[in-house]
């Protein structure tokens, strides 16, 4: 009781060293390991045919406003699609919270990606899980210096290519490359590798667990969309510990008929399953908020019922209901309700993709002074044309006015005009007209017609006022 | 019990708060981990580093400068200050990319002519985005922020009509020197029906009545010795740019408001009234060339000369 009570304010983390398994949720998560990091470090050395643009595939072009994305080149005004992409991850993430629990945390995340390469590659220096302790436990000596040094070396190149990799995306990589070891790249280079790599030291070095137990917020509002038709992990309470609790393999606790009739279950408390855990917690007492839902308990103790010939499921995939005999229903309205906005968020941003134009062209009216009457009696208006071309070539456009009677377009000493590539052109329109049989106000069209890679016509509604 | 469940004792999770909500909702008293509590003690040393690096603190009627500084230009010198927003503000004026990239485009502006300006679409964008600064701030007070101008006070610059002429070249001219308007005022030289007739002769220049007899007395005025009118606004009443007198035959009236009055009558009084009065030093724009640097001057002119779709 008094332990109770007393007062720990803070808390010293306690060091986990998870023991390596096989199985079918070890191989799933290696697969999705292999596929993340084939694409990440794969990705800024694809090269992708675009006439006058870069011809890096995937690109972040910052500074001149644009993304590649192998065939789409976003523009800076179509940035709203970003939005689009985050309401559907956000919604996505929400559905299949609902259904698969925290299958994001315990496959996909890139913390969870990334604390396990930095785990394997402590494996491989410094041995399993009771060499790693104590290694830990050891004093300092020549062996332990070497191994922990070649491990912080190790790790200290894959956060180092993890930093560098991510910088690629945002210019061309291979110069980049070039540039970064010979002392030429710009500043922001240098600091995001350096930021980045020593975050991915410390986040999947030091923190790991801490990552999602403490800062994840992710982590806090899944558990909320929990309900009891979820995926979670779970521990056969019943078939594990029978009447009177788990006991280990022993004298007269062997066969299942033993311990059956001994009053106790299938767990034979080896431990596995906690040794396994990379956020160090005891399935067996029940869903706890540290759990990513790895699934590596679930090998752990396969592993051991397929040794003991027993039947595999003492820890297995589950929902509260499924475990407590009732069925698991996953089409509810919850389910239906996600479903239903990711699709038309997808559809949405599909159609506002696909029916995206290179040139943007908008039409403002001049208000101050709205009409002016000229020195032959005809009213002026006038109208700032802006032209954006999105895409990557120069477009030649023209501009003419249609459906009003008797009226003349001013352009300047210009009557038609090339936008480059990727450039914006505003341009002051004046329309005269003369001010017999007009009318208060008259609406009509400026048509701009663009030739070049793409010939089209776009139509701007503009409306003519009387002074 | 095996090793494992020592290495990890599960015992006191559960310690709470003590205070129970709603009966039976309690709140989990977990320790902090320990890193948290040196994250916050690193914001701490974050602020006190902060304090030295920029201005901070208030001391008596100034503040704590800080070390970091901006480099600005004063006087032909690259001098480092304290920095603060200001005086960062003033570095990126003078040597900000965009204060870099404006800078060129000016120089582009103040080498090319007026022709070359005009039959570039790229450099006219440019003199209408800061034009329209410079001519808000300059400009605007009198002529309005769309050159609108006022009947009767400031000419309207949005229209085609130019006392002074309307070329660039021109507009330049009137921007450096500035304009005096002026016209006699003739109430003492001629009598009421005089300016009547004038009036009704003056009107039929633009076709606001009907030219013939009727005003053939006005046309005699404005044409002979009596009036002598012709002198600065020419036989055909089109005006003198060089003289900055009205072409009295287009639509645009800039000092009355014809326009505005309904009947061909008041028209014919309004403008009377006027001609006796005369236009008598109040119609002055000063001269711009000591206030604006040479570039503003022209980018101002091919504005201004744009404003009205030019001439």
């Amino acid at each position: 009781m008094a332990d109770v009570q007393e007062a720990q304010l803070y808390q010293r983390r306690i060091p986990i060293y998870p023991r390596s398994v096989k199985g079918r949720f070890r191989r799933l998560k290696y697969a999705v390991l292999a596929l993340a990091y084939g694409v990440y470090f794969v990705l800024p050395w694809i090269r992708w045919d675009r006439p006058n643009a870069p011809d890096q595939a995937v690109l972040f072009d910052i500074a001149g406003r644009r993304f590649y994305l192998f065939g789409l080149v976003v523009d800076a005004m179509d940035i709203f699609w970003l939005a689009g992409l985050l309401v559907i991850a956000a919604m996505l993430l929400f559905m299949v919270t609902g259904i698969a629990g925290r299958a994001f945390c315990g496959y996909f995340c890139f913390q969870t990606l990334w604390t396990d390469v930095f785990v394997l590659v402590e494996r491989l220096v410094q041995g399993e899980r009771p060499k790693r302790m104590r290694l830990a436990r050891m004093s300092w000596n020549p062996e332990k210096v070497l191994k922990l040094g070649l491990t912080w070396l190790l790790w200290i190149v894959v956060a180092f290519v993890t930093g560098l990799t991510f910088t690629l995306y945002w210019q061309n990589a291979p110069d980049l490359v070039v540039d970064w070891f010979t002392g030429r790249a710009p500043f922001p280079a240098y600091a995001t590798t350096l930021f980045l790599t020593t975050t991915t030291l410390v986040f999947a070095g030091l923190a790991r667990e801490q990552v999602c137990t403490y800062m994840c917020p992710y982590a806090r509002f899944q558990s909320a969309m929990f309900d009891r038709d979820t995926l979670i992990i779970a521990y056969d309470r019943s078939r594990g510990e029978g009447r009177d609790g788990r006991h280990p393999l022993g004298h007269g606790y062997k066969s299942r008929a033993e311990r059956a009739q001994q009053g106790t279950g299938d767990c034979i408390d080896c431990g596995y399953c906690v040794q396994v855990c990379p956020t160090g917690i005891d399935i067996r007492n029940g869903l706890q908020l540290q759990c990513i839902s790895c699934g590596l308990c679930v090998d752990a103790c396969d592993t051991i019922m397929d040794r003991l010939h027993w039947p595999r499921g003492l820890i297995r995939y589950t929902s509260e209901n499924a475990d407590a005999g009732k069925p698991t229903r996953l089409m509810k309205p919850k389910t239906i309700g996600y479903g239903l906005v990711v699709t038309a968020a997808i559809a949405l941003l599909a159609w506002s993709v696909a029916t995206r134009q290179s040139l943007v062209v908008t039409v403002e009216q001049l208000r101050q002074p709205l009409a002016v009457t000229l020195s032959d009696g005809r009213i002026q208006n006038r109208y700032e044309v802006k032209l954006n071309n999105k895409g990557t070539e120069p477009l030649r456009i023209h501009i003419h006015i249609e459906g009003l009677d008797g009226a003349q377009l001013d352009l300047g000493n210009f009557d038609s005009v090339t936008v480059e590539g990727g450039q914006r052109l505003r341009l002051v329109a004046s329309v005269r007209r003369p001010a017999a049989g007009a009318v208060g106000q008259q609406h009509f069209e400026f048509v701009a017609r663009s030739e070049g890679a793409d010939l089209s016509e776009q139509r701007r509604q503009a409306t003519f006022y009387l002074p | 019990m095996s090793d494992q469940n020592k290495v990890k004792p599960t015992a006191p999770a559960v310690q709470t708060t003590g205070h129970a909500w709603d009966g039976d909702l309690q709140e989990y008293n977990n320790p902090l981990p320990r890193w948290w509590l040196w994250s916050f003690y690193g914001t701490v040393v974050f602020a006190v580093l902060y304090w030295f690096m920029f201005p901070a603190w208030p001391v008596g009627d100034g503040w704590t400068r800080g070390v970091t500084t901006a480099s600005v230009i004063e006087q032909g010198q690259t001098v480092d200050r304290p920095w603060n927003t200001r005086y960062q503000l003033i570095a990126e004026m003078q040597t900000g990319d965009a204060a870099l990239r404006q800078r060129a485009y000016a120089e582009q502006i103040s080498s090319a002519s007026f022709q070359e300006i005009l039959d570039n679409p790229e450099m006219m964008a440019f003199a209408r985005s800061v034009g329209r600064g410079l001519f808000g701030d300059n400009c605007a007070a009198c002529h309005g922020s769309g050159g609108q101008g006022v009947v009767g006070l400031f000419p309207n610059l949005a229209d085609d009509a130019w006392l002074w002429g309307g070329t660039p070249e021109r507009i330049h001219e009137t921007l450096i020197q500035g304009r005096n308007g002026y016209m006699p005022a003739f109430g003492g030289v001629l009598n009421p029906s005089q300016l009547t007739d004038v009036s009704e002769y003056v009107l039929s220049l633009s076709g606001l009545t009907q030219p013939g007899e009727a005003v053939e007395p006005g046309r005699e005025i404005f044409q002979g010795p009596i009036g002598g009118c012709y002198t600065c606004h020419t036989p055909e009443g089109t005006g003198l740019q060089s003289l900055g007198s009205a072409n009295l035959t287009d639509a645009i009236w800039t000092l009355v408001d014809l326009p505005a009055e309904a009947s061909t009558e008041a028209k014919r009084d309004a403008l009377s009234a006027f001609i006796a009065k005369g236009v008598q030093g109040n119609r002055v724009m000063p001269g711009w060339s000591d206030r604006l640097s040479p570039t503003d001057l022209k980018l101002l002119a091919v504005y201004t000369h744009q404003l009205g779709g030019g001439q």
